[in-house]
């Protein structure tokens, strides 16, 4: 496999778990923890918005986030020609 | 049928189906004891993940510890789920494709050095011991509640049950007996959830139940919670008491560590390919997740319950002869205890000189279902469903003990000539023996054992992330980077948690912490010390040799990962 395939596959890889890492981060030191009084004033589904980010939302999002980066590499690693089998 | 006699049964039938699994599943090479020959599928290994990392604390302590401190057990909630996002995009895959049986494997290979091996070798057998100590004492406890059997005799029940599937099927029947465990830890989780719901909400879900309205009074039962929390002088319970930056620290340290644990790591070397170590995480966390959505509702539920049974629903405290059992049952085993202090005959729970209660946070869920009065079944089912968190756990634990000895410290480092053959049986004697470490641990537990959980996750925060991750992401990280950053990482965190607990536990108040950082968030900032100085020092010293770069550009793709190999 050449250089260049292996670096561009790396980038395209690093920019993915940049972006859901970031993410990652928002929902749950973001809204669950930093921002958590100020968006207490809106309600959701019963809840403060920012304790149901801090005991239930952030959770949901973390599930989201995986599957979501199982499928985005399962189609890099075909386009790059990586995959296995 | 009696409490007793359906605990007995369910117990007895559990305990059945996990010898039955563990003499089905026994094994003949190194490959299937260390990592079940990599044929586990990713389904089957998430929910082997879920069960080997929810224990006797996540299913037992966990909803009773968020009840008491309301919001800020957001810290576990988090911090103990975020980790598997940490697992799944920059750990899972690139060690499943590296290939080899161990933590300390990686370590060791990556950093081309017997000594960074051995320091990953101490780290992981520290951080096994500590967390199974808490597990075989977990057993004894549910033993002793629910059967009425004296503490020692259920934690070498538990001793033995866990020795026959580690010693005959290490990884092969330890995950599968952990398939069957998480099966039955959920059920027994969710089943008084959802009892307790219904009777409380009208909600057949505790997630939205949690933020709905009380059935009868139609009080919305957060602004319940709160009331009566201010009320009794309690913080309000959607608001927090922790600062902010140290629910940040907690919360990156216990994620971190979370991501950092061997125990939890080795689980996706089991699987075939690199693809599946990536979907079984997600898969992991799904599983993990159904648990750890219901507990802060059942912490909620549980919280009003006990207020209105202790101090009535008129808020002045129900005569203790009238009480109801479950207060006379748990009496007994000293989780709840009732002072007279005004000596009214009345029991009152509060948080000012009006209190005369002093509540366990365990009995929140053992008790929940008596609390409830839900049927005996209900009850016996919560007892199976502690021992299988419990001894999932513990079983994964000693594997990695086991293997760190064997593999890492025999086969690698001390007699590399050893067959095949003979590492396999020095894996069993290493697993029996730490069996039997554990058990004792169990039976005489060390008083510190509930102030060394913080170590368990600071060092797997300041030890093993950085190392592994810098191993994947930086092709510049050396030996000698790798070797100072872990030592820095490890004795920073270790010295301040040292520091606060054994030889100054009387200073350990905000005041006196680093930038307001409690020693259960420390390890966060030994984990940062580590990158730093991994980075500073290798980028100082010469790069690793042209085959360790080789092996880098190797993990970071998947094609080829092919079998898991001790070569």
């Amino acid at each position: 496999m050449s250089k260049e395939r292996q670096s561009a596959y790396w980038k395209a890889n690093l920019r993915l778990v940049a972006i859901l890492l970031s993410i990652w981060f928002v929902v749950s030191y973001g809204c669950g923890i930093l921002l958590v009084d100020f968006l207490d004033q809106f309600q959701f589904a019963g809840f403060p918005l920012g304790f149901w980010f801090a005991q239930q939302g952030s959770i949901y999002v973390f599930v989201v986030l995986i599957f979501v980066y199982v499928r985005m590499m399962n189609r890099m690693d075909r386009e790059h020609d990586v995959h296995e089998d | 049928m009696s409490v007793q006699a359906w605990t007995y049964l369910i117990v007895g039938l559990t305990f059945a189906l996990y010898i039955g699994i563990a003499i089905w599943s026994r094994v003949g090479t190194t490959k299937e004891y260390y990592v079940a020959g990599t044929g586990v599928h990713p389904v089957a290994n998430g929910m082997a993940t879920a069960a080997d990392w929810m224990s006797a604390a996540s299913f037992i302590s966990m909803a009773g510890l968020i009840s008491f401190i309301g919001r800020d057990g957001a810290v576990y909630l988090m911090g103990w789920t975020g980790g598997y996002v940490l697992l799944a995009l920059l750990l899972a895959p690139y060690l499943r494709k590296f290939g080899k049986y161990t933590v300390p494997d990686f370590i060791g290979d990556r950093y081309y050095s017997d000594t960074a091996r051995l320091v990953a070798v101490v780290c992981a057998i520290f951080v096994s011991f500590t967390y199974v100590a808490g597990q075989m004492r977990g057993v004894g406890i549910v033993f002793s509640r629910f059967l009425e059997v004296p503490i020692n005799t259920g934690v070498m029940i538990g001793m033995g049950i866990v020795f026959l599937y580690a010693v005959l099927g290490g990884m092969k029947g330890i995950t599968y007996t952990q398939v069957a465990q998480y099966c039955v830890l959920i059920f027994a989780y969710m089943v008084p959830a959802i009892f307790i719901s219904l009777l409380m909400t009208g909600h057949v879900l505790p997630q939205t139940g949690f933020g709905a309205d009380l059935v009868g009074s139609g009080e919305h039962l957060l602004d319940k919670l709160n009331g009566l929390s201010t009320e009794l002088g309690f913080a309000e319970y959607t608001a927090g008491t922790k600062s902010m930056i140290d629910v940040f620290c907690i919360t990156a340290a216990l994620m971190v560590g979370t991501a950092g644990l061997p125990h939890v790591i080795v689980r996706f070397f089991t699987v075939p390919k690199v693809s599946d170590a990536r979907k079984s995480a997600g898969w992991a966390l799904l599983f993990i997740a159904i648990l750890y959505t219901t507990a802060p509702a059942v912490a909620a539920f549980a919280r009003v319950n006990m207020i209105e049974t202790i101090n009535g629903k008129d808020m002045q405290g129900v005569v203790a002869t009238e009480a109801p059992s479950w207060i006379n049952n748990w009496s007994k085993t000293g989780l709840i205890k009732w002072e007279d202090k005004n000596g009214d005959g009345r029991m009152f729970y509060a948080k000012d000189d009006r209190n005369e209660m002093t509540i366990d946070r365990d009995i929140m869920v053992l008790a929940n279902p008596e609390i409830a009065n839900l049927p005996a079944w209900v009850i016996a089912l919560v007892a199976a469903g502690g021992l299988a968190a419990a001894l999932s756990t513990a079983a994964g634990l000693l594997l990695v003990i086991s293997s760190a000895i064997s593999h890492d410290l025999l086969k690698k480092m001390i007699l590399p000539n050893i067959t095949e053959k003979q590492e396999l049986l020095y894996a069993r004697i290493a697993v029996a023996i730490a069996v039997t470490i554990a058990g004792l641990l169990g039976i005489y537990p060390p008083a510190f054992v509930a102030q060394v959980v913080a170590f368990a996750f600071g060092l797997a925060a300041a030890s093993f992330f950085p190392a592994i991750i810098l191993g994947v992401f930086d092709k510049r990280a050396n030996m000698q980077g790798a070797i100072s950053g872990m030592v820095v990482g490890i004795v920073f965190t270790a010295g301040y948690i040292i520091y606060f607990k054994f030889v100054n536990p009387a200073a350990n108040t905000a005041d006196n912490w680093l930038w307001g950082i409690s020693p259960e968030g420390i390890g966060t900032i030994g984990m940062l010390l580590n990158i730093v100085v991994t980075y500073a020092i290798s980028h100082m010293t010469a790069p690793p040799p042209e085959h360790i770069q080789e092996l880098v550009d190797h993990i970071r793709v998947p094609r080829g990962a092919g079998a898991a190999t001790h070569t």
